[in-house]
């Protein structure tokens, strides 16, 4: 079976002063699966999701390769089908679910919006399906929750909304892009345990944005580092964690801080091990213009 | 023996009612609820907490920016507001490096005038020159180079800002410093090397560090020491490896339980 999600060798440049945002990114995603993104600032990580969603700025150019969703490559598709696509398709659960609502609009309205516009349904219906949505994301009282706004929800509560919009259109691949960074550890391990449960029962491919490495241990299938939008390991969650090939995953690795470890979290990452990273992109930008 | 530099003795903070436009006054919010708590000289000690825990209250209780409604803050045996030399020189001994340095510095400055100036107030250099001297040092000190000093805070990256936050308030050479979530937000490797750095600044000049953070695993890289707040109580207080070990309280062991470890195959979602 092909993955869902094919990226192939797509690069992407800076529109401004043509510098290489992305190197020859490839990666697979498979439906079912969750796939970590994973690299420090500046990685590109963003960037790829961006491009997936078809949401990625002016200021960046793709240069070349393609993404395929099933047998459509969105960098290549009009842009109005590409909309259509990515609409009744993909879903994002963003970063900071205050700003991703809008402050003046009910919490139903908002969480209706996609089975109106996606799946057809009138007012009736998909305040009905809305109202399951919520009580699937184990939020209480969800006829109330309803017609609040999201300034009376607290950060756990407005990420579960998020997620149950996310999953209203039962969409085939879904964008998590560090979608558990703001919230409290507490919190960030329920909703893990709610995107994970949700993820499974529908079946959905995820790619998911993060930069801790714990939480992609706990939830990816399998990972892709990226260190200044170049690849620098893929493989399964069990590969990287256990045999990692590359200096600069063993690196990050070692320079994880661990509540039963002490000396993990004073472990900076060796000069030599980023200047070889470096190098690494050097190099390949070279070939590219030889 | 290890002599007691802040202490606070049954901290009780109310932050006052407030006026509704519409409906009633909403009664005043009680923050910390009797927080016993010290830091000796020359230790880090972790103060870790939830969002609403009252951590970042308590932080700014001991620097006397916020007031106590009931119990005291004690620096070196007296109350912060009748220190014996004065609370100019209070402000000098104790500092604050703050979470988002993009906020905490002023953007009309140059980073010279921002590590400078502090130094001429309090008159820890006599002039501009001697001022420059000691922040080349420390500059170099944080692993920052010498041409920062004429940016601006925009034009710096946040890991860089970061190290003059840190450099601007061991710049003064404190006694005690305030950290409040300065390493959350950022790359791992960062974090690693800011953490590095604040241990060894500390051994060096012997200043107190307390270290406000959500993290866990930070905490224990860093501290000797860790207060867990939970409801502006402090529901479990001691070494490290101690609490780390075996928790007493069952929000420690919830909290310890909530972190996902860069390991496969725990299980840890399913528990």
């Amino acid at each position: 079976m092909s993955p869902l999600l094919s990226i192939d060798n797509l690069s992407a440049v800076s529109r401004r002063d043509g510098k290489p945002i992305l190197r020859n990114v490839s990666l697979h995603v498979d439906s079912g699966t969750i796939h970590g993104l994973v690299g420090e600032s500046g990685a590109g990580k963003s960037t790829i999701s961006k491009i997936i969603l078809g949401i990625v700025s002016g200021g960046v150019v793709v240069t070349s390769g393609s993404v395929m969703l099933g047998a459509n490559d969105l960098v290549r598709m009009p842009e109005r089908e590409k909309r259509v696509l990515i609409g009744s398709q993909m879903a994002l659960i963003p970063q900071d679910p205050l700003t991703a609502l809008n402050p003046g609009r009910r919490i139903g309205d908002q969480l209706t919006d996609s089975l109106r516009m996606w799946k057809g349904m009138g007012h009736k219906a998909a305040w009905a399906r809305g109202l399951e949505l919520l009580d699937h994301v184990a939020i209480r009282d969800p006829q109330r929750v309803m017609g609040l706004f999201p300034h009376h929800l607290s950060g756990g509560m407005r990420q579960r909304v998020l997620i149950a919009a996310a999953f209203a259109i039962e969409p085939k691949l879904l964008i998590a892009d560090e979608p558990t960074t703001a919230l409290d550890a507490t919190v960030q391990k329920q909703v893990l345990q709610l995107l994970k449960r949700l993820q499974a029962e529908h079946g959905t491919a995820v790619v998911f944005v993060t930069h801790d490495l714990g939480v992609v241990a706990q939830i990816c299938d399998a990972v892709t580092l990226l260190f200044q939008g170049k690849v620098m390991e893929q493989g399964t969650a069990e590969t990287i964690f256990n045999t990692p090939s590359h200096a600069y995953t063993r690196a990050l690795l070692a320079a994880s801080p661990r509540y039963d470890d002490p000396a993990a979290g004073l472990n900076p990452i060796d000069d030599a091990v980023i200047a070889a990273c470096r190098a690494e992109v050097a190099q390949f930008d070279g070939a590219q213009h030889a | 023996m290890p002599e007691t530099l802040v202490e606070t003795r049954g901290l009780v903070v109310d932050y006052a009612a407030r006026r509704s436009l519409w409906g009633p006054a909403n009664d005043a919010t009680r923050v910390l609820r009797g927080v016993d708590l010290h830091i000796d000289t020359g230790e880090i000690v972790g103060i870790v907490g939830e969002s609403g825990s009252g951590k970042s209250t308590l932080g700014r209780a001991l620097l006397g920016l916020v007031p106590a409604t009931e119990g005291e803050v004690l620096y070196a045996g007296h109350p912060l507001d009748a220190q014996p030399e004065g609370a100019l020189s209070l402000r000098r001994q104790m500092q604050m490096i703050f979470q988002d340095p993009m906020s905490s510095l002023n953007p009309r400055h140059t980073i010279r005038t921002i590590l400078t100036r502090p130094m001429l107030l309090h008159r820890v250099a006599t002039s501009q020159a001697a001022a420059d001297a000691t922040v080349a040092a420390v500059l170099d000190r944080v692993g920052l180079p010498l041409a920062v000093l004429a940016r601006y805070p925009h034009e710096l990256s946040g890991g860089q800002r970061q190290r003059v936050g840190i450099a601007r308030a061991v710049m003064l050479r404190p006694r005690f410093v305030l950290a409040d979530e300065i390493v959350s937000g950022q790359d791992v490797s960062t974090q690693a090397r800011v953490l590095v750095l604040l241990r060894e600044l500390c051994a060096e000049i012997g200043m107190s560090l307390a270290f406000i953070s959500h993290d866990l695993s930070v905490i224990r890289a860093l501290c000797n020491r860790v207060y867990v707040l939970n409801g502006g109580v402090v529901v479990e207080e001691g070494p490290c490896e101690t609490v780390f070990a075996a928790p007493q309280h069952a929000y420690t062991r919830a909290l310890i339980d909530a972190i996902p470890l860069p390991v496969v195959g725990t299980g840890w979602l399913a528990a």
